[in-house]
């Protein structure tokens, strides 16, 4: 697994947070907003308490369990553990005059048993690398978005319209929050990219399958090299990304070194 | 905010301002903007405008209406766009582009939530209720748009080359020995990769000010005029010879 968070040649500070986790199989991305600093309190909000919370509620009971409502329990986890973290951010913006209307976007990737379950709000993204192939596995809710499914505009236009971060959806701004989640089976070999809307719009899918196929040997390098290129083309925003790749199966009942070991060894530190 | 400049045989007749959700355009007398002449049908067009966007739809006029000399039905307006209808011009123009150069004007927008039924409305294809009677209740899965940033400059920049990098002259490398000596590579892309997967890779960033050679992977380094260079980006002089999995390229900018 490799990150990389940078602010971008325009903006003048970071509302974006990253946290990477190999051991755990934990992704998440969020890409803050509000005015002065709120943006990053309510980001690194997002990240700090989902990633505690997370790791709680898989200490008590595996990912790949039948979870209290019959469906796994990664996917109850996730679905609790974002709808606390978001009331959190909420109570904060409302406690806190500086925090007023501060609010996050959310993508983030939880590797169990050969699936990853995907949880997004807001228009940060995931897209996976598969024998060649970029798929982009979340869709954004924005404006944006609404009106390309409408047929109002087709994805090339929107690439020109000037109602960008319009987002429909996002942590903190509301006491509850409607999370989209999904599940994927994962092979050997995929790429698991996560980034804020900072990469894809500065960077095109063509460049980013480049990137990722070429550089897959050497992750590290392939995210700083994929923020640099957002950053050449103008660096209009923040641009982080968070690079997964799956070196080996990782099924959750194989034997068992301990789950900490075993998820290890699946991802390249 | 966006606006419409009328003007008939390069004389400018008024400046319109688009900051209605639709905005009329026709003969008769209860358009926005009427243009009373028999080329002009008495509802000739609307320009629907969300947000900072505007969208121009002829609606089945006679004669028909155009932009930038092309027949148009329905069309998404961008910066200096002309609208012509008859010996009438409408020139679009969308100042949003300057709210760029206040790139830390960072402020939390949510927008009431009839803006939403709006563009669902005009999406649906219905006539969208008027603004003055709007009690209708918004619907509730609807949630309000949020604005993360001001709009910067239209993102369209992101599929065209970065401009610094225009200055640059166009960077190729030629293969000097083995089996492919002689064959030329442009490096037109913002990456390029070379070498052989699993024993030596490495890659040119071509970046605003110059070319950039990169270890990937490999157990040594690339070298350059017979030196290896350091883990960290490399720039590539013209005239550097790369060698990398034992092929040796020569690095040239084409001028």
């Amino acid at each position: 697994m490799a990150a990389c968070s940078d602010t971008g040649r325009v903006r003048s500070h970071n509302e974006d947070s990253i946290l990477a986790n190999a051991a755990l199989g934990l992704a998440v991305l969020a890409d803050g907003m509000g005015g002065y600093n709120a943006g990053e309190v309510a980001s690194g909000m997002a990240t700090a308490v989902l990633g505690s919370e997370l790791q709680h509620a898989f200490d008590a009971r595996s990912p790949s369990e039948v979870g209290n409502d019959g469906q796994v329990w990664a996917r109850e986890a996730l679905v609790d553990v974002i709808g606390r973290t978001n009331a959190a951010i909420h109570l904060a913006a409302q406690s806190n005059p500086k925090y007023a209307g501060m609010g996050t976007t959310l993508v983030m990737a939880q590797f169990f048993d050969d699936r990853v379950m995907v949880a997004h709000v807001g228009d940060s993204r995931l897209y996976r690398l598969r024998e060649q192939k970029l798929a982009q596995l979340t869709r954004d809710h924005s404006l944006l978005q609404e009106q390309i499914d409408s047929g109002m505009l087709t994805p090339e236009q929107a690439r020109f319209s000037q109602n960008k971060n319009l987002v429909t959806r996002a942590m903190g701004v509301e006491a509850t929050v409607m999370t989209d989640v999904a599940e994927h089976e994962v092979r050997p070999g995929d790429i698991y990219l996560l980034c804020s809307d900072g990469l894809n719009d500065m960077v095109d899918d063509e460049t980013i399958a480049e990137a990722l196929s070429g550089l897959s040997a050497n992750l590290a390098l392939c995210a700083s090299q994929l923020v640099q290129v957002a950053n050449d083309n103008g660096g209009r925003d923040n641009v982080s990304v968070i690079l997964a790749k799956v070196l080996a199966p990782f099924p959750a009942n194989a034997e068992q070194p301990g789950l900490l070991g075993r998820m290890q060894s699946w991802f390249k530190k | 905010m966006a606006k419409l400049i009328l003007s008939m045989d390069n004389l400018v007749l008024k400046e319109i301002p688009l900051n209605k959700e639709r905005t009329t355009i026709g003969r008769k007398a209860q358009n926005d903007i009427q243009i009373d002449n028999l080329a002009i049908s008495g509802e000739h067009a609307v320009i629907v405008t969300i947000l900072n966007d505007s969208f121009l739809e002829d609606l089945n006029s006679t004669n028909g209406t155009f932009v930038n000399g092309q027949q148009v039905k329905k069309h998404f307006l961008q910066n200096n766009d002309v609208i012509e209808l008859g010996k009438y011009r409408l020139k679009y123009v969308n100042e949003g582009v300057a709210q760029a150069a206040q790139p830390d004007f960072e402020k939390t927008m949510v927008l009431r939530p009839d803006m939403m039924r709006k563009v669902a409305e005009h999406a649906a294809g219905k006539p969208p209720a008027e603004t003055e009677s709007g009690n209708l209740a918004p619907p509730v899965d609807l949630a309000p748009p949020i604005r993360k940033e001001p709009p910067a400059a239209p993102a369209g920049a992101a599929a065209v080359p970065p401009p610094a990098a225009a200055d640059l002259p166009l960077g190729a490398i030629q293969v000097l020995n083995g089996s492919n000596a002689g064959k030329t590579l442009d490096l037109v892309k913002s990456l390029t990769t070379l070498g052989k997967p699993g024993v030596q890779v490495a890659v040119i960033a071509r970046r605003p000010h110059g070319y950039f050679l990169t270890h990937v992977e490999g157990a040594r380094l690339p070298t350059v005029n017979g030196a290896a260079i350091n883990p960290q980006a490399h720039e590539l002089k013209d005239h550097d010879v790369v060698e990398l999995a034992g092929v040796k390229m020569e690095f040239f900018l084409r001028s």
